[in-house]
């Protein structure tokens, strides 16, 4: 095939010549596979999540967190760093049109009554944490204490990383399993995890749960948040939204 | 390399004392791969490991520096492999692809004796590459075909079906997790046996190693000697 100038000495030939081309097979197999798995791994996930699940809860070093299709969380934070606000720093801001704005410390959630809710979170990008263990406040008592304004049919969230922003109409909002949540998985809500306080919107994928919340403003309607404006949908059930068909989560 | 050193000073044996194991075409597209491998890595670990995301955060960022490194990787193979200057790579991969009956017997014995790092043996005679390079020459070219179609559906999800994003992020992690092990595996080797790395470094390696490793090989150059 390659013809040198003749006098240059032939190539040698190699030792392999006429061998099995394993290789190439190799090659093959592993793009067969992976279109394989491209069509059939989400419903495969799903198993690798539930066959997982007992051993994740039992496991402390959080290791079992590395393996792929593994249910725990993935953090993802809008903005360059992890904001931080200690618990007695934070400050939640309720206004907009409310009859009475609010300012409430940690402690005067903690002192409302609470809520647990044991439920699946579940992100529009695919994965799935099982059986989350949430304590906080419903949303529908902070916002009859603010005493709603009957030209308000909806609320913006707003988060103190300077950037996210998230939005739920007020039917949405007063349902039970929506809460203003400073607990998960019996500690307080991490950092990573948006705390101190967080919203946690049960039946609707993970971005409507905006993390490090600050700040719940009334509107006349609906103000679309960062990832709606970036093309995600503002009702976002789970199951029924953003094209996709995972089991409902409430 | 002990041994070229005693040999009395004859000319043609201080020139052919070491052969060419690598042409600098291949070293550069082998360290150029090693460097974008491991900006994928450590990309992947801020996007994927917990503690990491924390610590780094500015997900956008490292998101756009991995996807970059990741459109990036084919290009050195590819260029290195179709240009005239080529030849060796070329012929290299041949080499890597084909697998003669010593290797199945050599990966064979491997496997039941179970001894790491590979030693050589007397039973068996191989040509350039062992088995085990020629597996994770194939499961990495492999990995960047699929990494590269499985990443560009997680990246640009819209064409396609919904499931597929979860499924192209299923294969992509798993694979990953394989590559981590076999990157490793591959450093490991490698810094254990320092005069293969350093064929990689300065593209010679001694007659000696070569009469141990790969004597088929070795034959074969010194039939055009």
């Amino acid at each position: 095939m390659e013809k040198g100038p003749p006098d240059t000495p032939a190539a040698p030939v190699p030792a392999e010549a006429g061998g099995t081309p394993v290789g190439r097979r190799v090659v093959l197999g592993m793009m067969g596979l992976a279109a394989a798995g491209v069509v059939v791994g989400a419903r495969v996930q799903d198993v690798v999540a539930r066959l997982l699940a007992p051993v994740e809860a039992a496991d402390r070093t959080g290791l079992t967190s590395l393996i792929p299709g593994s249910g725990r969380f993935r953090i993802y934070s809008v903005v360059g760093y992890l904001p931080h606000r200690s618990a007695a720093e934070y400050r939640l801001t309720v206004d907009g049109l409310v009859g009475r704005p609010l300012t409430l410390t940690l402690d005067d959630l903690r002192s409302m009554p609470a809520t647990h809710l044991v439920k699946d979170f579940q992100c529009v990008t695919g994965w799935r944490v099982p059986s989350v263990p949430w304590t906080g406040v419903q949303l529908a008592t902070v916002l009859e204490t603010a005493g709603i304004k009957p030209e308000a049919h909806a609320l913006t969230f707003t988060s103190f990383d300077g950037a996210y922003t998230e939005s739920l109409t007020l039917d949405q909002a007063r349902r039970p399993d929506v809460i203003v949540a400073y607990a998960m998985d019996g500690n307080t809500v991490a950092r990573e995890h948006g705390g101190p306080v967080r919203l946690y919107v049960a039946p609707m994928y993970g971005y409507k749960s905006c993390k490090w919340l600050s700040r719940i403003t009334a509107t006349p309607q609906v103000e679309a948040g960062y990832w709606e404006e970036r093309g995600y949908d503002v009702d976002a059930w789970v199951g029924r939204s953003n094209g996709r068909d995972d089991h409902p989560t409430s | 390399m002990a041994g070229t050193i005693t040999r009395p000073p004859e000319p043609r044996a201080e020139a052919a004392a070491e052969l060419t194991r690598f042409d600098a075409v291949e070293r550069v597209v082998h360290w150029v791969n090693a460097v974008l491998f491991g900006v994928l890595l450590a990309t992947a670990a801020a996007l994927y490991v917990a503690p990491v995301s924390a610590a780094v955060g500015r997900r956008e960022v490292v998101k756009t520096i991995h996807v970059y490194a990741g459109l990036t990787l084919p290009f050195p193979l590819l260029l290195g492999v179709l240009g005239r200057w080529g030849r060796a790579l070329r012929s290299d991969l041949k080499r890597l692809n084909r697998w003669i009956p010593d290797d199945r017997r050599w990966l064979a014995v491997r496997l039941r004796r179970r001894d790491f790092p590979f030693r050589a043996s007397q039973d068996v005679r191989l040509g350039k590459f062992n088995p085990g390079q020629k597996i994770n020459a194939a499961f990495t070219g492999g990995a960047i075909v699929v990494m590269l179609a499985t990443g560009s559906i997680m990246r640009w999800y819209k064409p396609w079906p919904l499931s597929w994003r979860t499924g192209a992020t299923f294969v992509h992690d798993w694979v990953a997790t394989i590559l981590v092990i076999a990157i490793t595996g591959h450093i490991y080797l490698a810094v254990s046996d320092p005069a293969a790395l350093g064929a990689m470094w300065r593209g010679r390696i001694s007659r000696s190693w070569a009469r141990r490793h790969a004597p088929r090989w070795l034959e074969e150059a010194e039939s055009t000697d």
